[in-house]
C-alpha cells in the first residue's frame, strides 16, 4: 500500500494570535509556526500502519511557502519516506488547495490518503472532503480508528451522537482526528535522517491549477471581548446568582 | 430562487437543531428541507412543522458522504443556495459537494449580513472573517448555535423523491452514548466538567448538577482523553460549539481550545480551585474553590432553593 499524507504549516496552535488593527488579517510575522496538529495525526498514522508491514511508501506534500519545507521535513523525521514542497507564496483557497492535491494524486496514485480533519488556522475542515470527491473516491473523515482488513478499511470516526464505524474499499481518503493516536516526537537521529531524504519542490503555478480566490475577504475582526466579572465567597452566593440568571432565562 | 437546507437526524428523529437552521436559512430565502434517511416519513413529518419551511423533499437511502452527497448534487441546480448545519454530517458532506460543483463554500458562518456577505469564525474564533461570495451558487454550513429557531406550527408538503443514490462506503455500527442529558448544542444551560473531575465516578457528580438545573453536560478534551467523559460531549475548537444563556465550567483551566467552544454563551461561570485560571478571569461569576467540596454542597442549595427545573 502507498500512502500520500498532505501536511499544512501553521501558527503553532499555543500561541495567542492578535488580529491586525488594519482588520487585513492575523499578524503572523515573527510567529511561532509548526505543523497542524491534526495533520501530526495522520502522518502518525502513516507510520504505524507502514510499521505494522504491508506499506511501500509514505509521501508528504505540503502546499505553501519555502518554509513549509519545515514541517516536510518534521513528517520525514517521523518517518515518511518522501517530500513533495508545492510552493507558492499566496494564500489559496481550499478547493484550490484540493485541485493541486489531486494532481499530485493523479501522478502519485497512492491507495491511502491521509489529511488531517482541519487546520487550526482557517479552521475550514474542507480539504480532505473536496479531495475525495476529485478524486472519485470515498472518504472516511475524522477518523479515531483505523484497521486495515484487506482491500478494505475499517474506520471509526467521531460524530455529533458518539462514533461510527464505515468500512471503505481502498483507495480512499481518510482526515485524522486528535484520538487517532499519539504522534511521536522524532529522535535527533532521525531528524537528521530526514535532510538527506528525498524532497522535491515544485512551483504550484506547473500544476494548471487556476489559483485565483473565488471569495473575497472584506476583513478579518476581532471577537468581542468579555468584560470581566466578580469572584463571590460562598456557596450560597453562588448558587443565589445561578437562580437570578435561571429566572432571567426566557422560556424556550 | 430558494434555498435547500439538509436536515440532520439521529436515530429516527430530527435533530433539534434544524429550527434554528430553518431561521438562518429564511434569511436568504424561501426554505426547501432534504431528509436523506432509510426511513425518512417521521423524520420528514417534524421538518414539516417547522415555521418557514416551503416543502420537505425525502430521499430513501442509508445516510452516508456519498448518498447525501449524490442527493443534493442532483437537486442542486434548482437551488440560489444549499445549506447544512456545521455539524459532523455537514462538515462531512458540504464539502464534498462543494468540489463536484466547482464551488468554494463559506462554512461555519455565524452571522449573515446580505444575500451573500456572511461572517464566519477562525483561529479556534479568536478572529472573525467577513466575506463576500460572488458565486451564483452559494454553500453554506451554519452553526445553529448562532440563530434562534423558527417557531413551529406549520404544514408544509411532503414530497418523496425517487431518487437513487448509491455508496461505496458501507456503514457498519454506531457506538452511541446513552444519556437522558438535553441536546448540549442546542442546551439553555450547559455544565462542563474539565479533567480535575477526576474519574467517571467524578462526571456522575457533574450529571447530578446538570439535572437539577435542567441542564446539558458537557467535558474538555483533557477529560474525553482520559476517559471520564464520552466524545461526544467534548466542548471546543474540535468539539461541540454551544451558545446557552448559562455555562458552568467546573474545574477548567480555559485553554484557547476550549474557549473556542463556548463564546456563544450570554453568561459564564466558574468554579476552580486557581483564581489565576483564565476561565475564571473571563467568567461572569467566578467561586474558588475545591470542586469535590463545592459541587455536592451547590446541588443542595439550589435544591433548597428550589430551582429544580
Ligand atoms: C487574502 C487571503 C484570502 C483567502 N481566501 C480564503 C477564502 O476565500 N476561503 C478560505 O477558506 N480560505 C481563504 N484563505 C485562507 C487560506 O489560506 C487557507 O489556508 C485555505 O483555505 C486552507 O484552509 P484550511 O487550512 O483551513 O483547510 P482544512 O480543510 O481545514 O485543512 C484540512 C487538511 O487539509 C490539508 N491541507 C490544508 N491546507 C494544506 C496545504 N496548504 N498543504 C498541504 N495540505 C493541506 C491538511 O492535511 C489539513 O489538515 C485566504 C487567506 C488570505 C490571506
Ligand atoms: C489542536 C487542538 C485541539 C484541541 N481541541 C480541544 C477542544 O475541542 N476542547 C477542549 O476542551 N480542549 C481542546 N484541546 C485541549 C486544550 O488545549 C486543553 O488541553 C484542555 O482544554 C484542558 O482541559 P482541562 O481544562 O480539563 O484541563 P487542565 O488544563 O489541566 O485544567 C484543569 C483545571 O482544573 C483546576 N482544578 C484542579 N483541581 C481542582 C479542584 N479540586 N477543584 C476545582 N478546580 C480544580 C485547575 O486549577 C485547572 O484550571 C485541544 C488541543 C489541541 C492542541
Amino acid at each position: 500500500m502507498k500512502i500520500l499524507v498532505a501536511v499544512k504549516r501553521v501558527v503553532d496552535h499555543n500561541v495567542r494570535i492578535r488580529v491586525r488593527p488594519d482588520v487585513t488579517g492575523v499578524e503572523t510575522t515573527g510567529v511561532r509556526m509548526s505543523m497542524n496538529p491534526f495533520c501530526k495525526h495522520a502522518v502518525e498514522a502513516a507510520v504505524q500502519l507502514a510499521e505494522k508491514g504491508d506499506v511501500s511508501e509514505i509521501v508528504v506534500v505540503s502546499i505553501g511557502p519555502k518554509q513549509s519545507n519545515d514541517v516536510i521535513l518534521t513528517a520525514l523525521a517521523m518517518g515518511a519516506h518522501r517530500g513533495i514542497l508545492v510552493e507558492t507564496d499566496a494564500a489559496l483557497e481550499t478547493l484550490t488547495i484540493a485541485k493541486l492535491l489531486a494532481k499530485v494524486v493523479a501522478e502519485e496514485q497512492p491507495d491511502l490518503i491521509l489529511l488531517g480533519k482541519q487546520a487550526v488556522d482557517d479552521d475550514s475542515n474542507h480539504v480532505g472532503q473536496m479531495l475525495a470527491a476529485l478524486t472519485n473516491r470515498p472518504q472516511a473523515t475524522f477518523a479515531s480508528e483505523i484497521v486495515v482488513k484487506g482491500a478494505e478499511l475499517e474506520v471509526t470516526r467521531e460524530v455529533d451522537y458518539g462514533r461510527e464505524t464505515i468500512a471503505v474499499p481502498l483507495p480512499a481518503v481518510v482526515t485524522a482526528d486528535l484520538r487517532l493516536n499519539t504522534p511521536r516526537n522524532a529522535a535527533l537521529p532521525m531528524v537528521m535522517k530526514a535532510r538527506s531524504k528525498p524532497l522535491a519542490v515544485r512551483p504550484a503555478a506547473e500544476f494548471g491549477v487556476d489559483l485565483a480566490p473565488r471569495l473575497s475577504i472584506e476583513k478579518i475582526s476581532p471577537p468581542a471581548e468579555r468584560v470581566p466579572g466578580k469572584k463571590v465567597g460562598s456557596v450560597s452566593d453562588f448558587a443565589a446568582a445561578i437562580a437570578s440568571e435561571v429566572n432571567e432565562m426566557e422560556a424556550l | 430562487m430558494s434555498v435547500l437546507l439538509l436536515a440532520d437526524h439521529d436515530n429516527g428523529a430530527l435533530s433539534p437543531a434544524t429550527a434554528r437552521l430553518v431561521a438562518a436559512a429564511s434569511e436568504l430565502g424561501a426554505v426547501d428541507i432534504l431528509v436523506v434517511a432509510e426511513n425518512p416519513a417521521d423524520i420528514a413529518a417534524e421538518a414539516a412543522k417547522i415555521a418557514g419551511v416551503h416543502k420537505v423533499i425525502t430521499v430513501v437511502a442509508p445516510a452516508t458522504a456519498e448518498t447525501i452527497t449524490n442527493s443534493l448534487e442532483n437537486l442542486a441546480q434548482r437551488y440560489r443556495v444549499v445549506t447544512a448545519s456545521a455539524s459532523s454530517v455537514g462538515k462531512d458532506v458540504i464539502p464534498r459537494l462543494a468540489a463536484k460543483l466547482d464551488i468554494q463554500p463559506v462554512t461555519d458562518v455565524v452571522e449573515i449580513l446580505g444575500p451573500n456577505r456572511f461572517v464566519r469564525p477562525i483561529y479556534a474564533g479568536n478572529a472573525l472573517e467577513t466575506v463576500t461570495d460572488p458565486q451564483a451558487t452559494h454553500l453554506l454550513t451554519f452553526r445553529a448555535s448562532a440563530f434562534r429557531p423558527a417557531a413551529l406550527g406549520n404544514d408544509a408538503p411532503i414530497e418523496s423523491s425517487n431518487l437513487s443514490v448509491t455508496s461505496a462506503a458501507k456503514f457498519l455500527a454506531a457506538h452511541r452514548t446513552d444519556s437522558d442529558t438535553p441536546d448540549l448544542a442546542t442546551a439553555q444551560i450547559v455544565i462542563g466538567g474539565g479533567v480535575s473531575v477526576g474519574s467517571a465516578e467524578g462526571f456522575q457528580l457533574i450529571e447530578k448538577l446538570g439535572k437539577t438545573l435542567g441542564a446539558a453536560v458537557g467535558a474538555t478534551r483533557a477529560a474525553v482523553d482520559a476517559g471520564y467523559a464520552p466524545n461526544d460531549w467534548q466542548i471546543g475548537q474540535t468539539g461541540k460549539i454551544i451558545a446557552p444563556d448559562l455555562y458552568i465550567a467546573i474545574g477548567i483551566s480555559g485553554a484557547l481550545q476550549h474557549l473556542a467552544g463556548i463564546q456563544g454563551a450570554k453568561k459564564i461561570f466558574a468554579i476552580n480551585s486557581d483564581p489565576e485560571a483564565p476561565l475564571v478571569k473571563i467568567a461572569d461569576v467566578a467561586l474558588i474553590g475545591d470542586l469535590f467540596e463545592i459541587v455536592p454542597q451547590l446541588v443542595a442549595e439550589l435544591e433548597r432553593l428550589g430551582l429544580k427545573r
